[in-house]
């Protein structure tokens, strides 16, 4: 149309004289600026989500810190959590958190790498197509229901093994072992993907050299996505600390200051389900305390996140 | 660290066997740690195996069921086949007055349905109790040595075979028996809750999304912190977000979640509305990681030919971008519902509660939900608990397993079209 207009325009002498200006210019649309600053908005709900939980976590936290009684470094360093008394020591908390999170990593990381060998070096594509829905589906089952699995399945083998005058009905072993299973398929499937991004090449050439396939995959494969596999367990551990329903329901209550993983104590995440459960009533030291310890496994879980990401792209091979 | 580093031999012959000897080791090596792997890779198959055998196992057996008082001494005919009248007055003659007038609180006994009045002379009357129970195995394998056992040690006790996981226990809500409890709140808290968390979380996690794919430079140092600190986030422990949630939407905004700002008589922020919204918060990051991997695989050469066609940004990603991610987006949304479904952590924190027998009635009532119902029946000590505790564990499964077929089948249809 406007082509036109302007051929028909060149043709009379006048048009040269009032040439039609055209406005070139972005035009402003309001429509789109809403919408992107909408957008925006969402992106930046993450963003105040987190600072949500460093603020409030924080000010609970200070709270709770702010009683005279309480200081930080009793906080850290007391081995007695008895809130009844005014005792507010996190070692014993924090100790079963460990051991629990160790049981489960043992158990986990060389499955989960021996599994994730298997299905990236070994596997044919059909066998892989069979497995990894599986291990999907072990990754989907709620955390509540290894619980029960915990309590009614685990520990009952555990107390026939070992003889029930031993091990607790509450134990942290039981515990333990059922979040190995639970993080089995996190570690695998993260694993995998750092084995399956090393390049064929480099597997080709090990192979032309007369390597075996174990060679190649211990020697050449394994050393180039061990960044990978670190991040996984890293990731694993994360997830281990943070994990709450089994150890609330198969590691007991009560926190216990113990190194025998067949007694029940309570960990950290056990504590908070626990206090938050009954009946709570705000500014009570018990209801800071579940801050206190919340901040506490946010920092640790955090820490372990920005590690773990850290380390699978600073060291990161990048071929090609 | 060089395996095959040359060794002096005496002769031509020795040379070849010890080279083939060591090659034989070198494979003998390699098969086993074949097998090796192979095994630990079923181990994770056994696991899953296991724990769906011990939830089975549990979900259903045989039951000493004994009557507090013999239905044949009611009435000389079934409960089932008696009218109103005759069920009422079987209740008004078993019952004390005190209990009757509770009961007539709501209206007569006779104006209530047959059914309901069946299941009270039953739960208020005949009281029946599981005495004993079994698992599916025992029950099984020693069918005649449980039916003597019973008979032995309770002479009035009926045995039964009993799935836990039956039409009662979906209609029924929470009760004190076991033989009486049922999911129903639950199931009706748990799909209010999933609306909530899906009506707040999908257009927030879409909205970042798209953001971050197709408006923020990757260089700029604000969008690097957002895409980095939402990747920190799904990495957050779920019990944090239920702190969070206790301390924003329970404390700081109770007006708002306890629908007192809305006229609503709500006593407490521990509502439906509370929980659902921290649940949208913890599965937001999930949800725009898969939601930013489904823009990403958007081909770049549709946006170009839209911008090339003068349709504005939005005009290109909602009439191209979006409808090719949706279905990506989709299954994105329900792997990460399927997680909000199940978690249990932070609606323990938020304030679910254990015990509730009527059904919620919108978001501002106080509920209670499937996982809850199965962490609460789990930490009882009776064993018939466990029972039906499995029978609700079934339930999630189910609704879980089905739930993921949905992802697939769209997955599936996803990559056909393209």
């Amino acid at each position: 149309m406007e082509n036109t207009a302007r051929i028909t325009e060149k043709r009379t002498a006048t048009a040269w004289k009032k040439p039609v200006s055209y406005n070139l210019q972005k035009k402003t649309r309001p429509t789109e600026a809403i919408i992107q600053a909408f957008l925006l908005f969402c992106g930046v709900v993450s963003i105040l989500t987190t600072l949500g939980i460093v603020l409030e976590l924080g000010k609970e936290a200070w709270l709770f810190f702010g009683d005279p009684e309480i200081s930080v470094i009793s906080f850290l360093t007391g081995t007695e959590w008895q809130p009844k008394i005014g005792k507010f020591g996190v070692l014993p908390l924090l100790n079963s958190t460990l051991i629990t999170s160790v049981i489960a990593i043992v158990v986990a990381l060389p499955l989960g790498i021996a599994t994730a060998m298997f299905l990236s070096e070994y596997a044919s594509p059909k066998m892989r197509s069979i497995l990894k829905p599986i291990l999907e589906v072990l990754a989907g089952v709620p955390t509540v229901v290894y619980g029960y699995f915990a309590l009614t399945f685990m520990t009952p083998l555990l107390r026939g093994i070992f003889g029930s005058q031993n091990v607790d009905v509450y134990n942290m072993a039981s515990a333990g072992l059922v979040m190995g299973i639970m993080i089995l398929p996190l570690i695998s499937s993260m694993s995998e993907d750092a084995l399956s991004a090393v390049p064929r090449s480099l597997r080709e050439a090990a192979y032309g050299l007369g390597a075996t396939r174990l060679e190649t995959a211990l020697q050449v494969v394994l050393p180039a996505a061990l960044s990978g596999i670190i991040a996984a367990f890293i990731i694993g551990v994360s997830r281990a600390v943070g994990e709450t329903m089994i150890v609330a329901i198969a590691a007991g209550s009560g926190p216990n200051f113990t190194f025998n993983p067949f007694n029940a104590a309570e960990t950290m995440t056990g504590y908070i389900a626990r206090i938050s459960g009954g009946d709570l009533s705000y500014n009570t030291p018990d209801y800071n305390s579940i801050f206190a310890i919340g901040l506490l496994l946010f920092l640790i879980t955090f820490g372990l996140n920005i590690l773990s990401r850290a380390i699978s792209r600073r060291f990161r091979e990048v071929y090609e | 660290m060089n395996p095959m580093k040359p060794k002096t031999f005496g002769s031509n012959q020795e040379m070849q066997d010890a080279e083939k000897n060591f090659l034989y080791r070198r494979h003998q090596r390699a098969r086993l740690a074949q097998s090796v792997f192979q095994l630990t890779t079923l181990l994770a198959v056994i696991f899953l195996a296991t724990l769906l055998v011990t939830v089975v196992n549990k979900s259903m057996g045989y039951v000493v069921v004994e009557n507090k008082v013999n239905p044949a001494t009611l009435s000389d005919r079934p409960l089932s086949e008696l009218n109103n009248t005759e069920l009422a007055q079987i209740l008004r003659e078993n019952l004390r007055k005190n209990r009757v007038r509770t009961l007539e609180r709501t209206g007569f006994l006779e104006d209530q349905s047959q059914s309901t009045l069946v299941q009270l002379v039953e739960a208020e009357i005949i009281q029946p109790e599981v005495v004993e129970s079994y698992n599916l195995f025992p029950s099984l394998i020693n069918r005649s040595k449980i039916k003597a056992d019973a008979a032995v040690s309770y002479p009035n006790a009926k045995v039964e075979f009993r799935y836990w996981l039956n039409g009662v226990f979906l209609i029924n809500s929470m009760a004190s028996q076991p033989e009486l409890a049922g999911v129903r709140s639950a199931l009706l808290g748990s799909l209010q809750l999933i609306l909530i968390t899906i009506l707040t979380a999908f257009p927030i996690g879409v909205g970042a999304a798209i953001y971050l794919e197709e408006y923020a430079s990757h260089k700029s140092r604000i969008n690097r912190l957002i895409q980095t600190n939402i990747d920190n986030l799904a990495g957050v422990p779920s019990i944090v977000y239920g702190i969070l949630g206790l301390a924003l939407f329970v404390r700081a905004l109770q007006p708002f979640t306890s629908g007192a700002l809305f006229g609503v008589d709500g006593q407490n922020g521990r509502t439906i509305l509370s929980a659902g919204l921290t649940m949208a918060l913890l599965i937001l990051p999930i949800l725009i990681i898969n939601a930013q991997e489904a823009i990403r695989s958007v081909p770049d050469s549709l946006r170009q030919a839209s911008y090339g066609l003068g349709a504005t940004r939005w005009q290109t990603i909602w009439h191209h971008v979006l409808p090719g991610a949706m279905p990506g987006i989709l299954t994105g949304t329900i792997l990460a519902i399927s997680r909000a479904i199940g978690e249990t952590a932070p609606l323990i924190v938020v304030g679910a509660s254990t015990f509730i027998t009527s059904d919620p009635t919108g978001p501002f009532s106080s509920f209670t939900a499937l996982p809850i119902q199965i962490y609460n029946w789990t930490t009882r000590p009776q064993p018939a608990f466990q029972h039906i505790a499995a029978a609700a564990i079934l339930v999630l499964l189910i609704a879980l397993l089905s739930l993921n077929a949905v992802a697939i089948l769209l997955r599936n249809r996803f990559a056909k079209r393209v």
